[in-house]
């Protein structure tokens, strides 16, 4: 009787969840011809390779939903957890199949260098770079800081004695944070980077007034921007953004560093060239999409559409980029 | 007062025929998933952002609000019936309830958990509703300086947790220490006691080893002495919650309330440390003290309610500030933002009447999870009739579905069984598990506010006791260290007068 009980309370959950996906229309049959060729008739699998909720998990779930109306129901499924790398070592092993994807991103390569990761994308395929978040530089409101010349003295002065609190150690802001110090001639290893598991915690240790600047993702900070709990001193983009029209780029604060937090798709290696072409061209199709410009619109992302070798060469830069200042700061491999 | 009329027009929205059934269906789906361990309320609802992305943002938010309260009462379930936590958060609910559960009443235990969870969650709404910004100003004011301080104040008052072996219990503490080290350094992004296996770069899932040590390690044990046919008697008396168990349960709650919203709202104060903390205080506190670690019903209705406290607490930096805290509330800020909302400061005004819709809907979603777990404890309860041999071979399939489910590889079953051999040795020495799991959530927290702290400070000390709150946690700290040294003697020279002395105490403990 408990059993059967039980089985009821999990059929009910499980019937609600079925419910919510008979709910979702199956698109399957207007498949684009190309594609499913290339893809064998096999269903389209994205791998996020990092917890729910993550920038990742955010990439890989919108793509999903704009997928949906070019190639039908795709999966989403996570491999989480440092920085990457682990879901990076398992994708590798997809040998030449052109049905898995995985997203990817600054925070990957970076990831790769300070762990010491046995693979790195050269294992993988770049078909396309997908969307850009740039860094901000904030200060608390009641700091004495009040611009990014005021910062760039500051650490020109005494460098460590200018906490930075941001991300993961070896993620997007310490990059930022080692570009900086190297921008004013200082030591990026001396940096006084306090790392966070998130962008949400590093913002708190700023709050309580502890630490001098803080760096964050321009999204994931713009609603304390605009409530005046943080002030904005300067951007990393190369040209003011339009969310942020009255905050300086660094270049404009005489800092001449530029950084994006990019994210884009890989697939395995020991596809075809046909198969790489097709995906290619679907990611473009997609992002032309009006779910996907919905999408960017909502999270705050910038379009940063790239395909194609200009793509490949883009990754090689960044990771001979990213491995440099790493080694400067003291976090790369030995 | 603003909020109340704002609120009843909340709970106009969420009366509504489709809104009521989005929050039953939520809460059952939280239900079911916070019985299985490993599955937790984050990783469903990312799950069903793409299948919900069609719904309008009211009854999506419901639906998630719904699970992720529903994840907080399922947690408990196994925890008692099987000592097998669901989450982390209902861990020590396993230290007492279980024993409960094996002395016959298990649905005592399980109602006092609803309860209580009830109660708790009820208040922490309210807390959400009217206190929200004042906790929000003060859950900010906590930096690192501040969170190495109350780390003092859980590492001093756990020791209740160690058990009667203050070495066993501190051997059980280092092992949990020990394995909290294991993983990527977060401070210099360097692995640590990995030995090169990749899939331990990013720790061991806290609910793996709790699982593994609780469960693999009796399950173990069970396997080594021989399976038994004895069976427990499912219930003993006809209430499920006698008048005396509800005189010892309803000054828990309200205690465990109290400490688990503030630490919850608290942007690195998680679940776990004010269901600790909530043990401690119970068992300091109470007349039945020999009961404690033989299923004594304070020891599970505080630490329930704080956990259920600490959900709602969760929310207000959420709501008010935009800070995701745990991991559900980054996943429920995901979906906040994939319907073009922005939780913060100017949420309330922009899309007011959408959030007093959303938290109206928590209260009904409390009262629905009262109505569910309420008569099912009993029914819950008579799964102890079946025999030892199936119901551990049923924490088996449990544990490993919810090791795979967590990581989704097979390395996170070989860690598994290998602490499960842990915990059997640890067994076989008469090592308790609970220190074990302390010492794994306090310990790595602890070391990563250290180390924060004294990079602000460039390496000066001295910024540990700078700040009012740090100051007054510091003395709560060295309090909690000489009140049960003290007041044995104060007891032998005044006769009788210690209660009120151990309540002065405790009082300047939770500050």
């Amino acid at each position: 009787m408990t059993t059967v009980k039980r089985w009821a309370a999990l059929v009910a959950a499980l019937l609600a969840t079925g419910a919510l996906i008979a709910t979702a229309p199956a698109d399957d049959e207007r498949a684009d011809s190309v594609v499913a060729r290339a893809l064998d008739g096999r269903q389209l699998r994205i791998m996020a390779p990092a917890a729910p909720g993550g920038g990742w998990d955010q990439t890989s779930r919108e793509m999903q939903a704009a997928l949906r109306d070019l190639v039908g129901r795709s999966e989403v499924y996570n491999v989480g957890g440092a920085g990457g790398t682990i879901g990076l070592s398992q994708f590798v092993r997809l040998d030449g199949d052109p049905s898995q994807l995985m997203t990817t991103g600054l925070i990957m390569i970076g990831a790769i260098e300070t762990n010491n990761s046995p693979h790195s994308l050269a294992e993988t395929v770049p078909l396309a770079r997908l969307t850009t978040d740039y860094q901000v530089v904030v200060a608390a409101a009641n700091s004495p800081l009040k611009d990014m010349e005021a910062a760039a003295q500051a650490l020109r002065g005494n460098l460590s004695a200018v906490s930075i609190s941001g991300g993961s150690a070896g993620g997007v802001e310490q990059i930022l944070a080692g570009l900086m110090a190297k921008a004013v001639g200082a030591d990026p290893s001396k940096v006084s980077y306090v790392a966070h598991s998130g962008g949400g915690e590093a913002l708190t240790t700023l709050l309580s007034g502890r630490s001098t600047l803080g760096i964050s993702g321009v999204s994931e900070v713009m609603p304390q921007i605009r409530a005046g709990q943080v002030r904005a001193l300067a951007v990393s983009s190369p040209e003011r953004l339009p969310a942020l029209p009255d905050v300086p780029t660094l270049r404009e604060a005489g800092l001449d560093v530029e950084l994006q937090n990019w994210r884009g798709v890989v697939a395995p290696k020991g596809i075809t060239p046909d198969q790489e072409r097709a995906l290619e061209q679907l990611l473009l199709d997609m992002t032309r999409t009006t779910e996907w410009q919905e999408a960017l619109a909502d999270r705050g992302w910038g379009d940063a559409t790239l395909a194609g070798p200009e793509f490949e060469e883009f990754v090689r830069t960044e990771q001979t980029r990213v491995a440099q200042i790493l080694k400067e700061i003291g976090l790369g491999r030995s | 007062m603003d909020q109340i009329g704002l609120l009843l027009d909340g709970f106009v929205g969420a009366l509504t025929p489709a809104h009521l059934l989005w929050a039953l269906i939520g809460v059952t789906i939280g239900t079911a998933v916070g019985v299985l361990p490993g599955i937790g309320p984050a990783l469903t609802v990312a799950l069903l952002l793409p299948i919900t992305f069609r719904l309008e943002a009211s009854s999506a938010l419901i639906l998630f609000a719904g699970i992720y309260y529903g994840g907080m009462y399922g947690g408990s379930t196994t925890s008692i019936l099987l000592n097998t936590p669901g989450e982390s958060a209902s861990i020590i609910a396993a230290i007492e309830g279980n024993k409960m559960a094996r002395a016959g009443r298990a649905a005592s235990a399980l109602a006092t958990a609803a309860i209580g969870s009830f109660v708790a969650g009820t208040i922490g709404t309210v807390g959400l509703t009217f206190l929200a910004p004042a906790v929000a100003g003060f859950a900010t004011s906590f930096g690192p300086p501040e969170y190495v301080a109350l780390m003092a104040v859980a590492f001093t008052t756990v020791s209740a947790l160690l058990g009667p072996n203050l070495l066993k219990g501190l051997a059980g503490l280092l092992v949990g220490v020990t394995v909290g080290l294991i993983g990527i350094d977060s401070q210099s992004g360097q692995p640590r006691l990995v030995f090169g296996v990749e899939s331990l770069l990013d720790g061991i899932d806290v609910v793996i080893v709790v699982v593994a040590l609780f469960a693999l390690g009796e399950t173990f044990a069970r396997v080594m002495t021989g399976i038994g046919r004895s069976t427990v008697q499912p219930l003993r008396g006809r209430a499920v919650l006698s008048r005396s168990d509800l005189r010892r349960s309803w000054p828990a709650w309200l205690r465990g309330t109290a400490l688990g919203f503030p630490i919850g709202s608290l942007p690195a104060g998680g679940a776990e440390i004010p269901t600790f903390l909530s043990y401690t205080v119970e068992k300091r506190l109470s007349r039945h003290r020999h009961e404690f670690g033989r299923g004594a019903i304070e020891g599970v209705a505080g630490p329930e309610a704080a956990n259920n406290a600490a959900a709602a607490g969760v929310l207000v930096p959420l709501l008010t500030i935009g800070l995701p805290t745990s991991a559900t509330a980054a996943v429920i800020l995901t979906a906040f933002q994939s319907y073009g909302l922005q939780p913060g400061p100017a949420l309330f005004e922009e899309s007011g009447p959408l959030v007093w819709t959303l938290i109206a809907s928590l209260y009904v979603g409390n009262v629905m999870l009262l109505v569910l777990n309420l008569p099912l404890a009993k029914v819950w309860a008579r799964l102890l009739t079946i025999p030892p041999y199936a119901i551990y071979a049923a924490v088996l399939m449990f544990a490993a579905l919810g090791a795979y489910a967590a990581g989704g590889t097979a390395s996170d079953l070989i860690v598994l069984c290998v602490l499960g051999l842990v915990g059997l040795l640890m067994r076989e020495a008469g090592i308790p598990p609970a220190p074990a799991v302390v010492g794994l959530i306090l310990g790595p927290l602890a070391e990563q506010q250290l180390r924060r702290a004294l990079i602000l400070s460039e390496g000066d000390p001295a910024i540990l006791v700078s700040g009012p709150i740090t100051v007054v946690l510091w003395a709560a700290a060295v309090l909690s260290l000489l009140v049960p040294v003290v007041l044995p003697i104060v007891r032998r020279r005044r006769g009788t007068l210690a209660g009120a002395a151990a309540g002065s105490g405790r009082s300047g403990e939770r500050g």
